[in-house]
């Protein structure tokens, strides 16, 4: 293992102050339990609070800030955040309009967001996402993971609760984007976890883990490397396969990294995929290219497509002043 | 049971669990994401540092402390059910003054809070294969006035069989459920470190 690392204890408290000092005009940082908010409190809107595991960097504490988050619970790496967490972060930013949960479906932040929510005494509710269309919803699992389509379900929600909607209609909406958002990923290598010190995964020089998650874990298939037109065909064919898009359907692509692979090359997937998408009639109208939700040092990549109407395009369009997305202020 | 009794089964867990470290890790990396050992030696550290402060509370009063305790420093998946298993057991106990029977039917009710919060069951390739049949064993065994010596012999039988049964599960749960049947072969790590955990407080029983 070769990270920058003092001692590794203390990666997620050195990071998330450094985080803090580096943005301190939009978050300010609290410890032990570990959260991050707004640096001004925002007032008569329905706080959105979300976390998970950390190593997913900027998600989730990168999109606290005006126009998303009100407040975000980093965990270890990896590894859910803990009820105090929560509760104090909802305590923090409560603005009297009650308190939304987004939480990305992993058996680990599932439950500890429904103790958090049990114990918490103003009403509440939580949006879960399911995005990755890798591994099929049934029997065999819990529900689909989670995935990068959270940025997008975060920053539309996000949008809304600005506007002064209720708790009702903020979790209506987050629920409709996440069942209009599929993605699926595909890893060149392994991560690390600063803790275990080692590769969580092994994979060969001329291999590709197909549908992985982004904690590494394994997905479809393993397979050998080929051109990137033929892999993002695949996970393309597997985005619409799930979402079933209408012919002309208007469509946000995003390309996110897991932070390993250069931008160089996720644009170059964008422009396979941009033109894949519109040879099948699709009208690609929103775009997001980046490291957005990453899987510590995983090369690698997922593509996410929302399909759109006039009410998600407004709420991705409108302005977002984060650390990790900011447009239009 | 005593507090006494519990703080000597957290040092015993704490002892057992560093003994088979690489082994949980290597089961957890093969189907899991590699940080279940992680998980469960910070709470064993953190419950052994509470010993002094839970000295001198109640058996109930020192279970609930710890399951809170232990609820915010795991973290992950384990904490909630690691957290729900001694708020169950904090329960029951303090209706009852503690004979085996009554240990029986607290470890039965910290399993059952552990089924409810992981909405798991037996079969599904979790701590569950291990702790569902050693409850139940538990309970059955000192219904019938089994011996203690023969009752803890028997349930690290009971806890070791329940660990190797998940080799040959397809995982419906936790995170191992997503890779579908390539779990099979592979031992869970929940369940490893469980019977791992059931097998030192045994020994510590049978040292007695």
């Amino acid at each position: 293992m070769k990270k920058f690392i003092n001692k590794v204890d203390d990666v997620l408290v050195e990071s998330l102050s450094g985080f803090a000092m580096a943005h301190q005009d939009i978050v300010q940082l609290h410890l032990d339990p570990h959260f991050v908010v707004r640096a001004n409190k925002a007032s008569n809107k329905v706080a959105l609070i979300s976390g998970g595991g950390s190593g997913h960097e900027p998600l989730h504490a990168g999109f606290v800030g005006y126009g998303m988050l009100d407040a975000a619970c980093p965990g270890h790496v990896f590894t859910s955040p803990s009820p105090d967490q929560m509760l104090a972060a909802a305590e923090a930013v409560d603005a009297g309009k009650g308190v939304l949960f987004i939480v990305k479906n992993y058996a680990g932040d599932v439950m500890n967001f429904e103790m958090a929510a049990e114990m918490l005494s103003v009403p509440n509710a939580t949006v879960l996402t399911s995005d990755d269309v890798a591994v099929e919803n049934s029997t065999w699992t819990t529900g689909r993971r989670g995935v990068a389509g959270t940025v997008i379900v975060e920053k539309v929600v996000g949008s809304l609760a600005e506007t002064g909607a209720d708790l009702a209609a903020c979790k209506a909406l987050g629920d409709k984007v996440n069942q209009r958002t599929g993605s699926m990923g595909v890893a060149l290598t392994s991560c690390t976890v600063p803790a275990a010190g080692r590769a969580t995964f092994d994979i060969g020089d001329n291999e590709l883990e197909m549908g992985v998650g982004i904690h590494g874990e394994p997905g479809r298939r393993r397979e050998a490397m080929r051109p990137a037109d033929a892999i993002v065909a695949d996970l393309v064919a597997a985005i619409l396969h799930d979402l079933k898009p209408a012919a002309g359907a208007e469509v946000l692509l995003m390309v996110n990294g897991f932070a390993a692979t250069p931008l160089m090359e996720l644009y170059l997937l964008y422009h396979s995929a941009e033109k894949l998408l519109k040879a099948q009639g699709l009208i690609v109208s929103r775009s997001l290219v980046g490291n957005y939700t990453t899987a510590l040092d995983m090369a690698g990549a997922s593509i996410t497509l929302c399909l759109l109407d006039d009410e998600i395009k407004q709420h991705w369009d409108s302005p977002v002043h984060t650390a990790g997305l900011r447009k239009g202020c | 049971m005593n507090t006494h009794d519990i703080l000597n089964a957290i040092m015993a867990v704490d002892q057992a669990l560093v003994a088979h470290e690489a082994e949980i890790e290597s089961l957890d990396r093969a189907i899991g994401d590699g940080d279940h050992y992680i998980n469960i030696s910070r709470g064993s550290q953190v419950a052994v540092a509470m010993r002094d402060e839970l000295a001198a509370l109640s058996p109930d009063a020192a279970l609930q402390k710890l399951a809170m305790k232990l609820l915010s420093t795991i973290g992950g998946a384990s904490g909630p059910l690691v957290a729900s298993f001694f708020m169950g057991m904090a329960k029951s106990i303090k209706e009852h003054n503690s004979n085996l029977a009554d240990v029986a039917a607290a470890f039965a009710a910290g399993v059952e809070a552990i089924r409810a919060r992981g909405k798991a069951d037996l079969g599904e390739k979790t701590m569950l294969d291990v702790l569902i049949p050693v409850s139940r064993r538990f309970s059955e065994l000192t219904a019938a006035g089994a011996e203690p010596r023969l009752i803890y012999t028997e349930l690290k039988q009971v806890a070791e069989q329940g660990m190797l049964s998940t080799r040959d599960l397809v995982a419906t749960k936790g995170r191992a459920a997503f890779l579908g049947e390539r779990a099979i072969g592979h031992i869970d790590a929940g369940a490893k470190s469980s019977q791992v955990m059931v097998s030192a407080v045994c020994d510590l029983a049978l040292q007695a």
